[in-house]
């Protein structure tokens, strides 16, 4: 919403300099979004007369200009390349420097082409008062040389554009912003009382509204015999200086009865409307070419007005071209209607029309002031163009209803935590327009029926609070009380966190990408569900949930890749989706690996780099694990992983083959070409949600420790087993023996190759036994082994390395 | 000069003389060794009478200590000798440059450490935290919130919709974190005192707005909390995040369906050299949302709005993330650039603390 100060100034009496007025409006909820002040940012253009233009020695477009830029100073001489700077001509002069907004630089004194040149004579473009660059500005030759341009040129006058919230349709006027500084002390509001016009005759053409709830009220008259030229300077003035193009007059009343009242208008070519008026639906297909010049196809959620030739506007949004009023409008039919704000919304929104009147109908226009607005207008037009009026023609209310609040005194209170004396309630209330009775505790509040935003307490205690200010209402320290001090986060926050910690430990680097991922490549993790594409994607390749944080994760591996950084492990801990129920959403985690960015460190080293591979991977989604609370030992991994991984070069975790804690593993060579990323990578996902809780303990205490007084006796075997054999199974035959005495088993090597049979490896563990009781004897440990040796034997079909 | 005087003084000579610890094992064998020149005296003893014993066997003994002595000593000389030999022999390049540890080469994203943050400042304030899913209801983001269907309020969050299902309802992705208060006012009685931080979406793409974003909202329900208590939260949460001492912030009226009265919160700040710095300059800078909480939200929620009153506040994580500390571009934020991670990005150990600071 733009206005003047000179605008205001109008509604309101006040001395207050524009600054108080602009802080002011924005500490009551009017937000100043700019105050653009002319007369200041052109206040070193001056008037000045070219008193002679010679052509420049040295360049066939330019002229040398001595330039009389008045109060008695020396001639200027100045360069200048526009082709209408002439002896005698009356033009803007602007010094070295000055700001040039139209260019943006500081002019300073130059030597073009070997002239000294000391200021500019400019354009309008040059000062941004129009777009207008042919040439510089030709003033009348009466202009008064040596005066400031701006101020001689009117462009005194500071626009001030305010960020209107949608709730204060009463502030879409000029009138109602003053209506609110007033209630603000800055100022008398003017609102003389709109006196009725009465009409001549009676109006000829009769209006029928179909349906009252797409148009709760319709107003309507006819001034005969107008002359419909271009309206005074004042109101052109008026809307030029907030960026509106004046057309005619009659045009230009309904601009501003916009503006000034926030009451959008109508006015129809009573010639070129047949018959009666009828307010309705439209029917579908029917079209109208519409004021901006655009045709519309219309359907029966669009509300029209039609007449014998169809439909002539469309209703509260805009009028149609051929019943517009022009320059030979004689009789004019002028329209105050209130309309259905969902339905201009929804009908605005469709036919994609930003129109000042739908601005305003869709915020809901005051409904009492439908038929003042049409006699303000009235008169208006008989002002400016004469005329004789009919009689108003009044369908459905014209008042809107009456809302009456039970308001109780402390409730400013109990919601701002500030007192409000009673008085100064009653004197806000009421230079808002509201009507209070009774003096307490609770008072009766009438609401004024432009303020349609009002309706209950709590939109009143706001209207106190937003007058007097919210700096008046006292800081209050918030108690804590006195409940003990508990972890806050839920389990999944804590999981999360501890995800991220441990992963960026193992130095990754934590990435956050979108939620949303191309169709295809979700359906290589599993999603792309018709429940979770988006009807209204931001673009192609962010249509769809992802189901998986790997796609997104290996898409920026690429893109680093692309920018030179080939090593990289980037990771993730986010919400995935399954679909679209809240149970449906997980938290995963998830990482990738490229090139030399394995667990040892990321990028080649002197110190020894192996390129990231499958157990690196694992490694990550055991870091995760542990970190978030799994049960390591119950873990279960099962070779192969899900379909977007190597089948080889793969592994399953989990608990039992109904939960499924993660995967890891090399990503599927036909994955990541269909991601379009280079390979090899690896990555791991596993999803937080799905670890089991662990119990809960009464107290805080670790398990009481046992150490044992007898030293632990260590074991190395050797087995050479068929080389698919898993170490895994190794390690758990081993353990097996004796679960008691044996505390851990640990492979320390793995080799194939010479002095081992091709299709068969050799796999070293370390087993420790830790007596509880005595010392273990020789032959003790030695039936121990025996029974490892045998073990291992029968479940892996391999035999003791000699 | 005695013959045992020229002896000790020879095998004197022959221990300053030997150059390693072999060398001076012959000479002690030769002097002390059984068929050494000190022992084949001492074995001449036997043969003399006592007088002379006595005065011989102190003589000769006097000699062997000092050769057994001698000996100790230049054992010591060239094993220390040795041993300097051998370290000087032994040296490594100390200059090669070493691997950083990976926990100072990891980095936690921005995002994740100002949530930290964020969190541990209304822990402290004696707020849990609350979290709803992404994919939320019409009814829920909406209509509860007292955004009238059709109203233009609705317009003001350009809403990701999914398509609409055989009962014509659809599902959206949240347009911000207020539908996580209605569910904790479903399902739990006051008082409440949550934060909810979260991501949300809207269609928007430039330089200032992603699809997809971040914000914290908090909510406090109760008996007796009013503005003034949002006032002091909101200043205590400011001061603490951005880690000043004084901050100045500016209440304004504005309007928001869920709150009423509705504000906006600027931060005074001066800006220039690429930085911000708070609590002082000329500048506001809006940096939340905030109000009483609407009576229709709390009756939509099953609340007595006559018993039952409280406040709530949203702000933009990515906004207060990137005015901490000093990112220029929202959309870096999802970029994944590892240069820009490392460079914003906060190491594995940087933990966010009361005690220790937010930000070290």
């Amino acid at each position: 919403m733009k206005f003047t100060l000179s605008w205001l100034k109008e509604h309101l009496d006040t001395d207050e300099p524009l600054q108080a007025l602009a802080d002011k409006l924005t500490m009551i909820g009017l937000e100043v979004e700019s105050i653009e002040d002319k007369a200041k940012q052109l206040s070193p253009f001056s008037i000045a007369r070219v008193i002679s233009a010679e052509p420049h020695p040295n360049a066939d477009r330019l002229r040398v200009c001595m330039v009389d830029t008045g109060n008695g100073a020396a001639p200027v001489q100045v360069v200048c390349g526009a082709p209408n700077a002439r002896a005698g001509l009356v033009s803007v002069f602007s010094p070295p420097g000055t700001f040039i907004p139209g260019k943006n630089i500081t002019l300073g004194i130059g030597t073009i082409r070997g002239v000294e040149s000391r200021g500019m004579l400019c354009s309008a473009a040059e000062l941004q008062i129009s777009d207008d660059h042919d040439g510089i500005m030709e003033l009348p030759a009466d202009a008064p040389v040596g005066h400031g341009y701006a101020q001689w040129a009117g462009l005194g006058d500071p626009v001030i554009e305010i960020n209107l919230t949608p709730n204060r349709q009463d502030c879409t006027g000029v009138h109602g912003i003053a209506r609110d500084l007033a209630a603000a002390d800055m100022g008398k509001f003017r609102d003389p009382a709109i006196k009725p016009i009465n009409g001549e005759f009676p109006c000829p053409v009769k209006v029928t509204v179909e349906d009252p709830a797409l148009c709760p009220g319709f107003a309507l008259r006819l001034v005969r015999g107008v002359r419909n030229g271009p309206s005074p300077e004042w109101l052109q003035k008026r809307l030029t200086s907030i960026g509106l193009r004046p057309i005619n007059a009659l045009v230009d009343i309904t601009n501003f009865m916009t503006y000034d009242r926030a009451r959008p208008l109508h006015v129809f070519d009573a010639s070129k409307v047949k018959g009666n008026l009828t307010v309705r639906r439209a029917k579908n297909g029917e079209t109208l070419k519409a004021l901006d010049g655009r045709s519309y196809t219309l359907d029966p959620g669009i509300c029209v007005i039609a007449d014998d030739h169809g439909v002539e506007s469309l209703a509260g949004i805009m009028g149609g071209e051929a019943s517009g009023c022009g320059a030979g409008t004689t009789d004019v039919l002028i329209e105050s209607a209130l309309w259905n704000e969902i339905n201009i919304a929804q009908t605005g929104r469709r036919l994609g029309i930003n129109s000042d009147a739908r601005y305003r109908f869709e915020r809901g226009v005051d409904p009492a002031f439908m038929v003042p607005g049409l006699e303000l207008a009235t008169r208006l037009v008989m002002e400016m163009c004469g005329g004789t009026p009919s009689e108003n023609v009044v369908v459905g209310n014209a008042f809107g209803d009456d809302r009456v609040i039970d308001f109780p005194l402390h409730e400013v209170k109990r919601l701002a935590g500030i007192e409000v004396p009673f008085p100064e309630t009653r004197r806000i209330l009421g230079h808002l327009g509201f009507m209070l009775a009774g003096s307490g505790p609770v008072v009766k509040v009438a609401v004024p029926s432009w303020r349609s935003d009002v309706h209950g307490k709590a939109d009143i205690v706001e209207e106190i609070v937003r007058i007097i200010g919210l700096d008046r209402v006292p800081m209050t320290p918030f108690e804590r009380g006195d409940d003990a001090r508990k972890p806050v986060l839920t389990m999944i926050q804590t999981r999360t966190r501890r995800a991220k910690r441990a992963l960026a430990a193992r130095g990754m680097v934590e990435a956050v990408t979108w939620s949303f991922i191309a169709k295809p490549h979700a359906e290589l993790f599993g999603g792309g569900q018709a429940e979770l594409a988006l009807a209204n994607p931001i673009a192609a390749d962010l249509s769809d949930m992802r189901p998986s944080l790997l796609p997104g994760l290996v898409a920026a591996v690429q893109a680093n890749a692309n920018r030179g950084t080939s090593d990289v492990a980037l990771f993730e801990v986010g919400q995935v989706f399954r679909g679209d129920r809240p149970e449906d959403q997980f938290v995963a985690a998830s990482g990738v690996r490229r090139g030399f960015a394995s667990s040892q460190g990321i990028g080649r080293h002197w110190s020894g780099a192996a390129i990231a591979d499958a157990l690196d991977a694992k490694a990550d989604a055991f870091a995760v694990l542990a970190a978030a609370g799994a049960p390591m030992p119950a873990l279960q991994i099962v070779p192969g992983g899900a379909g977007w991984l190597h089948p080889g070069r793969s592994g399953t975790i989990q608990i039992g083959p109904q939960n499924v804690l993660g995967y890891f593993g090399e990503l599927h060579p036909r994955t990541l070409e269909r991601l379009g990323a280079d390979g090899p990578l690896i990555g791991f996902e596993v999803i937080l949600d799905r670890i089991p809780d662990a119990r809960k303990k009464p107290t805080r205490a670790k398990p009481l420790l046992e150490l044992s007084a007898f030293q632990p006796v260590s074991r190395d075997f050797a087995f050479i087993v068929d080389g698919t054999v898993k170490a895994g199974d190794i390690v758990r035959a081993a353990q097996g023996v004796d679960k008691k005495l044996i505390t851990e088993v640990t492979v320390f090597d793995v080799y194939e190759g010479k002095g081992i049979d091709p299709g068969k490896k050799s796999v070293a563990i370390a087993v420790t036994m830790q007596p509880r009781e005595k010392t273990l004897t020789d032959q003790e440990i030695d039936a121990v082994a025996a029974r490892i040796v045998a073990e291992v034997t029968k479940k892996t079909g391999g035999a003791l390395r000699a | 000069m005695t013959d045992l005087a020229q002896l000790e003084s020879r095998i004197l000579g022959d221990i300053a003389a030997a150059g390693d610890e072999a060398a001076l094992e012959a000479v002690r064998v030769a002097a002390l060794g059984k068929k050494g020149s000190i022992s084949a005296l001492l074995a001449t003893l036997g043969k003399m009478s006592p007088e002379e014993r006595k005065t011989h066997g102190a003589a000769i003994n006097l000699a062997k200590d000092k050769v057994t002595q001698a000996l100790a000593a230049r054992r010591d000389v060239l094993k220390s000798a040795a041993l300097d030999a051998r370290l000087a022999s032994e040296t490594i390049d100390v200059t090669l440059p070493l691997r950083e540890s990976p926990a100072e080469q990891g980095r936690i994203h921005p995002l994740s450490q100002v949530f930290e943050e964020v969190n541990v400042i209304f822990a402290d304030m004696g707020f849990s935290i609350a979290e709803g899913p992404d994919i939320e209801t019409d009814d829920y983001n909406f209509t509860k919130l007292n955004f009238p269907e059709g109203h233009p309020a609705r317009e003001m969050h350009d809403t990701f919709f999914f398509n609409p299902k055989q009962d014509g309802s659809r599902m959206l992705l949240r347009t911000h974190t207020s539908p996580v208060q209605v569910r904790t006012m479903l399902g739990q009685k006051p008082p409440i005192r949550v934060v909810c931080p979260g991501r949300t979406y809207r269609i928007d793409s430039d330089a200032t707005h992603t699809p997809q974003f971040h914000q914290v909202e908090g909510l406090v329900i109760d008996k007796g909390s009013h503005l003034g208590h949002l006032k002091w939260i909101l200043h205590e949460f400011c001061k603490a995040f951005f880690e000043v001492d004084h901050i100045n912030m500016r209440f304004r009226p504005s309007f928001f369906p869920f709150t009423e009265p509705s504000l906006e919160v600027d931060i005074q700040c001066r800006r220039g050299n690429g930085e911000i710095r708070f609590g002082e300059g000329e500048d506001w800078l809006e940096i939340l949302g905030c109000g009483m909480v609407h009576p229709n939200v709390l009756r939509a929620c099953g609340i007595d709005p006559d018993v039952y009153q409280g406040f709530a506040w949203g702000m933009g994580i990515d906004r207060i993330a990137m005015l901490k500390y000093g990112m220029s571009d929202l959309r870096q934020l999802f970029d994944s650039d590892v240069r820009w991670l490392n460079h914003y990005g906060f190491k594995p150990l940087d933990i966010p603390t009361l005690a220790g600071g937010l930000s070290t």
